[in-house]
């Protein structure tokens, strides 16, 4: 969708080095020039395939790379590695290193940066050098939680009506909720909130039209083909399916945030004894 | 262990929160920067009392606190102008001031300006909660037991606070003594209060700038903004005219800053603030450039607002002239400190 492309994109590099001959003459000079365009991204097979990136200027302090504009789950992964390479350099003047489900952003600390830094240059050239060196492979052992979810009515105010507009009993949606492998595509909002992808394709909901006020910490809810858990009571949008009674951040705690982008999670059923019985402990 | 320094609450304020420069480093947890609104009035304040940067303050907030220092103290309130009074007499602002143990501050109601910074010599002692003693109110962690202060609170100073309160007053030159209090002859400027009715606010075309409609691209850069009562530390809610996005497909959450302007399509903008939301969906009209962020900070609800359009470039040029100039009044005071 060419209307959807901002006009100050600019290509500069992608994912996949085998990739780099096909719009080598796409590549700009790393220059402070803002205003170039980049040709119709559907035209180009590479940002068709999720495989190249766009760099902006986020303000005056920090920059964001978009690697897509609609969700990919192998694009998100990509991201997230390419976040550890960049945490790895330890760049003094980057404060934050943000991956989001297609985009990632470098904040930048004014009081340490060089002067005469421009941080899209700066940015565009570190995430090169990221993506030349290769991304490592995920870990063999990426890290996994098993979350405890109890479904039942009580912590379950929005189950009935997904169940309604799936046309699949309550039963039968806990089943696929909990049948199948999710994985952390971000971390965002607020502290410790997770976004989990993986949910069954049946279960795509939207959001609730109208969104609550006060979602109780620990819910687990449902929309845009995700999974959401909120770590403190807050409002929110989406459907409420079920309640864990693990925290989900906790600053007493080493680390506070239990889940953390790229992980593994699945959701095991439990039943309100046995999610009383977690709280009281 | 050494004895505890007392500050306590006699009034809490309208939302008096510990704060100091943010909690870097844990956005891609979600966890929020917070730090001081006017980051420029909390380093002036902690230039003033002889404390770095990093050094916690109180923000206060439209109506300050009343606070009852036990021993003597050197404090500094910067930011908006507030009635700021000790036993009836008016106290000065932006500059250092030496209080005798047993003061009452009464910092009062603001004139101008939104937020004042009230630092004292050593800081407020909170803990430090993931690299930072800013307060995050939402998720109740951070300063003064994750909240606002309330009355009653005791606040913890440093042990060495009386000593210290002392002993830089004594190096200052051209110190007035009073009754109640002493300070200086000088002062540093307000650099972040609003003058003009409609404060003018440097922005730059945001990310999906060029997705809204003509009218409404011309429309936030012509237009006068009014600050909503619903507007905190989170974002402040702009109402103007109604901003129209071709093509409304919904966006992918990305990450946000400080300063982002979104427009979420319902007639508002919202300007995110210093507790923003690390990532967010709706599309980013503008960014405010980064050295005029203080000064939004200073406008309260029903505050006017327009943009002037910036380059990128204009506005990192701004944020390093905003930061020279504000090494420079640090090292004056250095300078009044005799170091």
């Amino acid at each position: 969708m060419p209307g959807a492309l901002p006009r100050q994109a600019r290509v500069v590099e992608f994912l996949r080095p085998d990739l780099l001959h096909l719009k080598a003459h796409a590549l700009v000079p790393l220059r402070a020039n803002r205003k170039i365009n980049i040709a119709d991204g559907a035209a180009d097979p590479a940002a068709a395939a999720g495989t190249g990136f766009s760099i902006f200027a986020l303000g005056d302090s920090a920059v964001l790379a978009e690697f897509g504009t609609r969700l990919d789950l192998e694009v998100n992964a990509r991201l997230q590695r390419l976040a550890e390479a960049l945490r790895a350099k330890q760049v003094p003047w980057i404060c934050d290193i943000v991956p989001a489900l297609g985009s990632l952003a470098l904040h930048v600390d004014q009081a340490r940066a060089p002067a005469g830094l421009d941080p899209v240059v700066a940015a565009a050239k570190l995430l090169q050098e990221c993506l030349h060196g290769g991304l490592r492979a995920r870990r063999a052992r990426t890290a996994s939680i098993e979350v405890p979810v109890c479904y039942e009515a009580e912590y379950a105010p929005d189950l009935e009506e997904v169940a309604g507009q799936v046309k699949l009993s309550a039963a039968e949606v806990v089943r696929r909720h909990t049948g199948s492998e999710h994985r952390v595509l971000m971390m965002g909002f607020a502290p410790g909130q997770p976004y989990i992808g993986g949910l069954d394709a049946d279960l795509a909901v939207p959001r609730r039209a109208t969104p609550r006020t006060r979602v109780p910490a620990g819910s687990i809810a449902i929309a845009n083909a995700q999974t959401a858990v909120y770590p403190f009571e807050i409002s929110g949008g989406w459907n409420v399916i079920g309640r864990t009674p693990l925290r989900v951040f906790d600053v007493t705690r080493e680390p506070a945030a239990l889940f953390a982008p790229g992980m593994i999670v699945r959701f095991v059923a439990i039943t309100r004894a046995e999610y009383e019985q977690w709280r009281a402990q | 262990m050494a004895s505890t320094v007392m500050l306590r609450v006699l009034r809490p304020g309208l939302h008096t929160t510990v704060q100091d420069l943010g909690r870097y480093g844990l956005q891609h947890l979600g966890v929020v920067p917070c730090g001081a609104m006017d980051a420029v009035a909390h380093r002036l304040a902690n230039a003033l009392v002889g404390n770095a940067a990093e050094a916690a303050t109180l923000e206060c907030t439209v109506i300050g606190p009343e606070l009852l220092f036990e021993e003597e103290a050197l404090v500094a309130l910067c930011g908006a102008e507030f009635e700021a009074t000790l036993a009836g007499e008016a106290v000065p602002q932006n500059r250092p001031v030496l209080l005798g143990a047993g003061s009452r501050l009464r910092v009062g109601r603001a004139l101008r300006g939104a937020r004042g910074y009230l630092a004292v010599a050593g800081g407020i002692r909170v803990p430090n909660v993931l690299g930072s003693h800013s307060t995050y109110v939402p998720a109740a962690f951070g300063g003064f037991e994750g909240r606002s202060l309330r009355t009653g609170d005791v606040l913890t100073l440093d042990a060495a606070a009386p000593a210290l309160a002392a002993a830089r007053f004594a190096r200052l030159k051209d110190v007035r003594r009073a009754a109640g209090f002493s300070s200086t002859a000088w002062r540093v400027s307000a650099l972040t209060r609003p003058s003009e009715r409609t404060l003018t606010l440097r922005a730059m075309e945001g990310r999906h700038y060029a997705q809204f409609d003509a009218a409404s691209r011309r429309a936030f850069f012509d237009e006068t903004w009014r600050v909503s009562q619903d507007s905190n530390r989170m974002g402040y809610r702009l109402a103007g005219p109604a901003l129209a996005r071709r093509g409304a497909g919904d966006l992918l959450s990305e990450p946000t800053c400080f300063g982002t302007v979104q427009a979420p399509g319902d007639g508002s903008v919202i300007v995110l603030m210093a507790d923003h939301q690390t990532t967010g969906g709706y599309p980013k009209i503008a960014e405010v450039a980064g050295a005029d962020l203080p000064t939004l900070s200073q406008v309260a609800p029903g505050g006017a607002l327009r943009f002037a359009r910036c380059s990128v470039d204009e506005a990192r040029a701004a944020l390093r002239a905003l930061h020279a100039m504000i090494a420079d009044i640090v090292r004056g005071i250095e300078l009044q400190y005799g170091d």
